[in-house]
């Protein structure tokens, strides 16, 4: 094995490492904001997917094209599940906590049933990108190009949520976030910035969608996977903490090419939990978590 | 629990539940024999074994309101020892499932140990994963097959070793028996001082602390509880199905369906486990049978909408029609 294998896994790593830590960034986004888990999270990243897909197919519009498209198509969807599902959700009087987490694994099975019988169960792959079959070559070190736009596609994604959070609009979401009671109080409404977070926490996902469509496969199964590690990408870096995510899904990514490379690539995610509960057992909220 | 009735209100609401519990006993004891599809029977059988892994996960999620997403750990186990100790040893497993249910307890006390200092979402997806991670580890363990899975070979028509040619109206009745002992417990746990504990806990831990209650091994006691139930579960439905591998015993949509019973039927309410898988089932069952044998997804939408519209419309369960009063109360379960 030589060091420059070992090079090209751990940046194969990191670049994947991109994806999760975008797709956990939406999670967290919404988490922070109304201490909501959206466990339909992987189905968004799967409705983006056949997006792609399917424009693609019936237009023949490359995917990197599609990104402002998609990530507008998801921001609906976002803000559409928000109203009709989430703001009920919110509003019951008993059991909220337990209500919420059932209701969006509701939608979570009921999205994959529809994915099934609209685009069927085949596996489904876009071959035939700008991107696709292109390498790029650092010294002996050789990477996919789909992967490594990726990677910086979702960085880019990652630091205008960075920007986002340090504007006004970001100053009434971490208002609305720390009391959502008295924003009230100063003129925020309560209910346009929590469908605007589910809106932006929805379009994030679908941009990691776009990238990964350019070289992941596509079922309608396919969200499970990611929505798995993007939960533990979250509790890892701290509920609520986009830094956090950050460095969650960088060190996630990194483990589990690591694990693949070193021990077996189909316990590649036994690595990664066992940062994540080895983590938990010194720093229960996370490494970024605040209370 | 601002205003708690009087003592002989208890009595008297307790000793009614056991008269209805006994009439319902009788009732599910005959259904079976007007019934002699064996498609309804397998349905019932499937609706009382949910009915007692709800009933089982309901004691930790429920009355001591540690969300776990992770039940099927304690399932598989169940399910593994069971099937081990017969294939491999020739134990019957009418003794295995007490192994079973041992090592479930110990499983989920293991689990416990580290997770109960998490609250709120981090326990759910703290339990979640390890539960993942036993399974990935499952799937890759030539010991037990691997994700190939153990076949239980048929030996001789036996109630001790739980093995019937017929197996569908022998299995009613020891699903029957299965639910109505996880009932049992959860009706003898709710009246004692553990119940109330867990309650406390489940309230308001820091008002328990104060009041002197040793919130983590009260957790412990919900979890080996939980776990024991659901890993006898698991050893009865390996002997019943006769084949089990990783992704049925362990995976995580099982864990999803074993807690989903009590939810929809009412959290940490003594009848809502039974009423929820008696509602959630049958309609499962029937929409595949029905409508998803193409795997067109037409079930799988059924399904979803069918959890969020009760989620919604009823969230304190589908015994609030019953005007049972769910003892979850109105407070908001989430203490993170």
């Amino acid at each position: 094995m030589t060091a420059s294998l070992v090079a090209q896994v751990a940046i194969g790593g990191l670049l994947m490492g991109l994806v999760y830590a975008l797709v956990a960034a939406g999670l967290s986004l919404i988490f922070g904001l109304m201490d909501v888990v959206n466990f339909a999270h992987g189905e968004l990243l799967m409705l983006a997917m056949y997006a792609v897909f399917e424009i693609h197919a019936a237009f023949g519009l490359d995917p990197l094209l599609q990104l402002p498209l998609v990530a507008a198509l998801l921001f609906g969807i976002g803000v559409a599940i928000y109203r009709l599902l989430i703001a009920r959700a919110l509003g019951v009087r008993f059991n909220t906590g337990m209500v919420q987490i059932f209701v969006t694994f509701g939608l979570s099975i009921f999205l994959v049933g529809a994915a099934q019988l609209a685009f069927g169960s085949d596996f489904r792959s876009i071959d035939n990108g700008v991107l696709s079959g292109r390498t790029v070559h650092l010294g002996q070190i050789v990477l996919p190009l789909p992967q490594v736009a990726a990677g910086l596609v979702c960085l880019l994604a990652f630091a205008a949520l960075m920007a986002i959070s340090r504007t006004e609009f970001g100053q009434a979401l971490e208002a609305t976030r720390e009391d959502r009671d008295a924003v009230a109080l100063i003129g925020i409404d309560r209910d346009r910035i929590f469908s605007l977070g589910w809106g932006i926490g929805a379009a994030t996902v679908g941009i990691a969608g776009v990238m990964l469509a350019n070289f992941y496969y596509i079922s309608p199964t396919v969200g499970s996977n990611f929505a798995l590690i993007a939960y533990v990408t979250v509790a890892l870096g701290g509920f609520g903490s986009l830094a956090g995510a950050l460095v969650a899904g960088l060190l996630i990514g990194l483990v589990e090419a690591l694990t693949a490379l070193f021990i077996d690539p189909s316990l590649k995610q036994v690595g990664v939990f066992a940062i994540y509960v080895a983590v938990l057992m010194f720093r229960p909220r996370g490494l970024f978590g605040r209370l | 629990m601002a205003t708690s009735p009087r003592p002989n209100a208890i009595t008297r609401r307790r000793t009614r539940e056991l008269v209805v519990g006994a009439a319902l006993l009788v009732v599910l004891a005959l259904l079976p024999l007007p019934i002699a599809g064996t498609y309804l029977r397998g349905l019932m059988v499937l609706t009382l074994l949910y009915a007692g892994l709800a009933q089982g996960w309901n004691i930790l999620g429920g009355y001591c309101g540690q969300i776990s997403l992770g039940h099927a750990l304690y399932f598989g186990i169940g399910a593994y020892t069971s099937t081990l100790l017969y294939t491999r040893l020739g134990i019957p497993p009418t003794l295995g499932l007490f192994a079973g249910a041992a090592l479930g307890a110990l499983a989920a006390l293991a689990v416990g140990w580290p997770c109960f200092r998490l609250s709120g979402h981090y326990y759910a997806i703290a339990t979640l994963v390890v539960g993942l991670m036993v399974l990935l580890l499952v799937q890759n363990w030539g010991f037990v097959n691997a994700a190939m899975g153990i076949t239980i070979p048929f030996r001789t028509e036996s109630w001790v070793q739980l093995q019937f040619r017929v197996a569908v109206l022998p299995f009613y009745y020891v699903m029957l028996g299965y639910a109505a002992i996880a009932w049992i417990v959860a009706w003898v746990v709710e009246g004692s001082r553990w119940g109330y504990i867990w309650r406390a806990v489940k309230d308001d831990v820091a008002a328990a602390r104060s009041l002197a209650v040793r919130v983590f091994p009260s957790k412990m006691a919900a979890a080996a509880i939980s776990g024991a139930i659901v890993g006898a579960g698991g050893a009865l439905y390996a002997q019943y199905v006769g084949f089990i591998d990783p992704d049925s015993v362990l995976g995580l949509s099982l864990s999803v369906l074993i807690a989903l019973p009590a939810v929809v039927g009412g959290v940490g309410t003594l009848w809502g486990p039974l009423l929820g898988a008696a509602v959630l089932i049958p309609v499962q069952q029937l929409s595949v049978a029905w409508l998803g044998s193409s795997g067109n997804g037409v079930d799988l939408m059924i399904y979803g909408a069918l959890i969020m519209g009760l989620a919604l419309a009823r969230p304190q369960g589908l015994v609030s029609l019953f005007g049972v009063r769910s003892q979850a109360g109105g407070e908001v379960v989430d203490d993170a």
